[in-house]
């Protein structure tokens, strides 16, 4: 009898396992996800996704609703598949006071705007590891300015910006000695480690940047930040931990306070402040570093001085709002009224009014002071906590109907609630553990609404294994019903952090096809096939090399002798849309090059020992590209082989130079 | 009594008009088309000059041993506009004139014009396509490249169309005009005898 209850519980247990199996990720999506994504062949996506790439360091483009790849722009991280940090032209875009630094860590992106909505004119991208901000043109897709920040370290919140693009801000993780003594004991953070926000003003036509002025905090980490808009227009809103100013086991230390703030700047009177030579002019170096769209190179120049602000001269710039637990995102819905906090570690979303700050702030309404900073009371500029949320809420993105789409790491989905009402309207499982997330024009006056894209943290099993490092995971969610949809899983590269999306038709129409081989203005530049030729100034060689199909011209080179410096200058004379060649020479401790029509670009070769070397189109090009290739002789030092070049008829060089 | 009816006065004026559009638009048009081509290439041929992808076009036509396609090789945009010139000077001076004999002699004139423009277009398209570089890259047995004149024609990837653009349907409808009119014309002057 025992036995056969036994046996009968068992077989109960086996029969009941299938019911007792817990919801899986494949039971989110619905049966008509397939058609919303589906962009069919020679069709394009209904946006353009620009996705920060982390540990990359580039930025990745994505169309929507699609997932699919479109390209790869490098920023700040060498690219060898186009030469960018390794061509003459490009190296100085990666120059830094610490000299060509080939990689950083790339974390947030911001479109420009104008009256607070998306323009389509350029992205801004924050380097976090070595401060930098770079500036991407959006018709050449190109990085085009690189700027590093004085008196910085770990720029996390950064580059987002005002809604005119006055300013592009970039704030400090890292609190750090400021300057000439940073030679001092690390536990002496209190005292000698300072926070600092550099307001980077941004010229309305030519986009260049520059640092404006400096505000300077109590040492402190920085996390993240954004510009009001409309009614707050003028004010800056940045999350911060670590208030406790702990520099040794931030994990517990940092997190000892109830509450941490958010940071409220009042950009334009200290603008005023600025102007009107109320700042300190400090004695810094940084490195600028321009890329020039005629000349088709970069240049670096070193910068040497900064305006900085203290807020305890100039007492009517910074305030303080007490925030729980550490926050991280820091929010301004569409609206400009509602500014919320998301602390990592808290259990609910506090959501603050930019009236109720500005009331506080008129009537003084301070609960005391931090370092000398204006503390505001947290009840009196609250609007609202939302309840319940989800755990450890990081990002909030909102649609054009007054709802905010919150991500929760913790409890890894995405969370929709009411800006105003406060209340939770939908919830979404995310796989898994979200990051950042987006809306297209999220962070914008007018959101475009439509979809949100979760960027996750952790990938697991949702794409076939290919060993222990896994793609990123990306995940694409309807909006346009009450309900979230999940619809999509795409693969992203790197690590995505924030992303924007923008769409399609504010850019695709302006992309540039070609550059015009008559404004061509760079040093070095063969202008046809006939100016093709071979200069030596004592030991440096310039190749003036012509590219079109499907020849290289010179294609025989000789008189060249080990340790000579040549230097190909290779112009690409195609004038048709798609048409680039590529330049790589064999031996060369050096990456190849990708030249696009009507551009000039310039590899840089040292041979060390004598012998023939091949080189060759690495784009293919034509019917004829394998035959378009050629070869370098190199003799040794001293000898007497004169400098001849040519393709089909080799010429000769006068010997006199 | 030989003089020119009103219709006869007024369709001189129209076909001066119509001959003075060749100033303003181009006269033919060629069209390629190829998958690698989405935008397809198109070439416009006007009275003094060649315009539209002929650099694309000729970057193309180099791995067939096709010559290349410059404006300072055609002596035709020199004497098309001189002849274009004096045939509408003359047609101004068939109105002062007006005479019958005048308008058929000027009829007669468009036509031989007419006919050496063609003939003149289709010797150059043919020594485009047979006159090929006997060291071209590729090479296809029997394969000339000549274009249409006017029409459809599938060539190697490529598909041709030939076709009059705005100035060329205007030559062609004062051609038509005068024909016409000379033969109301003549009509007229046999009722009138």
């Amino acid at each position: 009898m025992k036995k056969f209850l036994l046996f009968s519980l068992s077989l109960g247990a086996v029969a009941l396992l299938p019911s007792c199996k817990m919801k899986t990720a494949e039971t989110a999506v619905s049966g008509d996800a397939a058609s919303k994504v589906y962009v069919a062949p020679g069709k394009y996506d209904e946006f353009y996704n620009f996705v920060s790439g982390g540990f990359n360091g580039q930025v990745s483009v994505y169309g929507l609703p699609s997932g699919r790849l479109l390209k790869i722009i490098p920023v700040f991280s060498v690219f060898p598949e186009n030469g960018y940090g390794y061509s003459e032209e490009t190296k100085a875009m990666l120059n830094t006071t610490a000299g060509l630094i080939p990689w950083d860590d790339q974390h947030h992106l911001t479109l420009s705007q104008t009256n607070g909505e998306q323009d389509g004119r350029w992205l801004f991208a924050n380097a976090n590891n070595t401060p930098r901000v770079a500036r991407i043109d959006l018709t050449t897709f190109k990085t085009v300015e690189i700027l590093q920040l004085p008196n910085s370290a770990g720029n996390h919140s950064s580059p987002y910006l005002t809604e005119n693009t006055e300013y592009v801000v970039a704030g400090t993780r890292f609190a750090v000695p400021i300057g000439e003594q940073q030679d001092v004991p690390i536990s002496s953070f209190k005292e000698n480690f300072k926070s600092t926000v550099s307001f980077i003003s941004v010229d309305k036509n030519s986009g260049r940047m520059n640092v404006a002025f400096q505000v300077v905090l109590p040492g402190m980490d920085l996390d993240l930040s954004r510009a009001g808009k409309g009614p707050s227009h003028g004010w800056f809103f940045f999350s911060t931990y670590n208030t406790e100013q702990a520099n040794t086991l931030l994990e517990v230390n940092a997190s000892e306070k109830d509450k941490d703030f958010i940071v409220a700047i009042n950009w334009q009177k200290a603008e005023a402040y600025a102007k009107a030579g109320k700042g300190k002019k400090m004695k810094v170096q940084y490195a600028h570093n321009v890329f020039h769209e005629e000349e088709q190179s970069a240049t670096s120049t070193t910068e040497t001085e900064v305006i900085v602000l203290d807020p305890n001269e100039l007492k009517d710039i910074v305030y303080m709002i007490p925030c729980p637990k550490s926050p991280h995102g820091c929010d301004v819905d569409p609206s400009g009224e509602y500014i919320v906090g998301s602390g990592k570690l808290a259990a609910l979303i506090p959501v603050f009014s930019y009236q109720k700050i500005i009331k506080a702030i008129d009537a003084k309404d301070f609960e005391g002071d931090y370092q000398g900073i204006p503390v505001l009371k947290y009840n009196t500029v609250l609007h609202g906590e939302v309840q319940k949320p989800g755990l450890g809420p990081l990002h909030t993105e909102f649609d054009a109907n007054g709802n905010a789409y919150t991500s929760m790491f913790l409890s890894s989905e995405i969370v929709k609630w009411n800006v105003k009402s406060l209340e939770v309207l939908d919830r979404a499982p995310t796989y898994y553990s979200i990051g950042h997330l987006c809306v297209p024009g999220g962070d914008t006056k007018k959101p475009w609404g439509k979809y949100v894209i979760a960027y996750n943290k952790i990938t697991k099993d949702r794409y076939l294994p290919t060993g222990p490092e896994l793609a990123q995971s990306a995940q694409l969610y309807d909006i346009s019903g009450e309900k979230m949809k999940l619809l999509l899983d795409f693969p992203t590269v790197g690590e995505p952090h924030y992303a924007q999306a923008i769409a399609a038709d504010m850019i695709k129409d302006k992309s540039v096809k070609i550059y015009d081989i008559n404004k061509n203005k760079h040093p070095y530049v063969a202008m046809g096939e006939k100016n093709a030729k071979v200069v030596r100034k004592g030991n440096r060689v310039d190749i003036y090399m012509t590219a079109i199909r499907s020849h290289l011209n010179p294609d025989n080179i000789e008189g060249v002798y080990v340790g000579d410096e040549v230097y190909f200058h290779v112009t690409n004379l195609e004038q048709d849309w798609d048409v680039p060649h590529g330049f790589a020479i064999k031996n060369n401790p050096n990456a190849e090059l990708l030249i696009m029509p009507g551009e000039t670009v310039t590899l840089k070769f040292v041979p060390e020992k004598a012998g023939i070397y091949p080189y060759y189109c690495t784009d293919f090009c034509s019917a004829l590209h394998q035959e378009m290739q050629g070869y370098l002789r190199v003799s040794p030092k001293g000898s007497n082989v004169p400098l001849k070049f040519g393709t089909g008829e080799m010429k000769a060089v006068a010997a006199n130079q | 009594m030989n003089k020119l009816t009103n219709t006869g006065r007024i369709s001189t004026v129209l076909v001066i008009l119509l001959l003075v559009s060749l100033w303003f638009f181009p006269m033919w048009r060629i069209d390629l088309a190829a998958p690698q081509y989405p935008g397809g290439l198109t070439m416009t041929i006007w009275i003094n000059d060649i315009q539209g992808d002929v650099d694309v076009i000729n970057g193309l036509n180099h791995y067939i041993g096709m010559q290349t396609i410059h404006k300072e090789d055609f002596r035709e945009f020199i004497y098309m506009p001189l002849a274009m010139m004096i045939f509408i000077a003359m047609g101004l001076g068939v109105l002062a004139w007006n005479r019958r004999a005048g308008y058929y002699t000027w009829t007669l004139l468009f036509l031989v014009l007419a006919s050496l423009s063609f003939y003149d277009f289709y010797k150059w398209e043919y020594d485009y396509g047979h006159n090929l570089d006997p060291n071209a890259p590729i090479q296809v047995p029997g394969m000339a490249y000549q274009p249409p004149l006017i029409g459809y024609k599938k060539m190697l990837n490529f598909e041709v169309l030939s076709q009059p653009h705005v100035a060329g349907w205007c030559y062609i409808l004062a051609g038509v005009i005068l024909v016409a009119i000379t033969i109301y014309e003549y009509k007229k002057s046999r009722q009138n005898a």
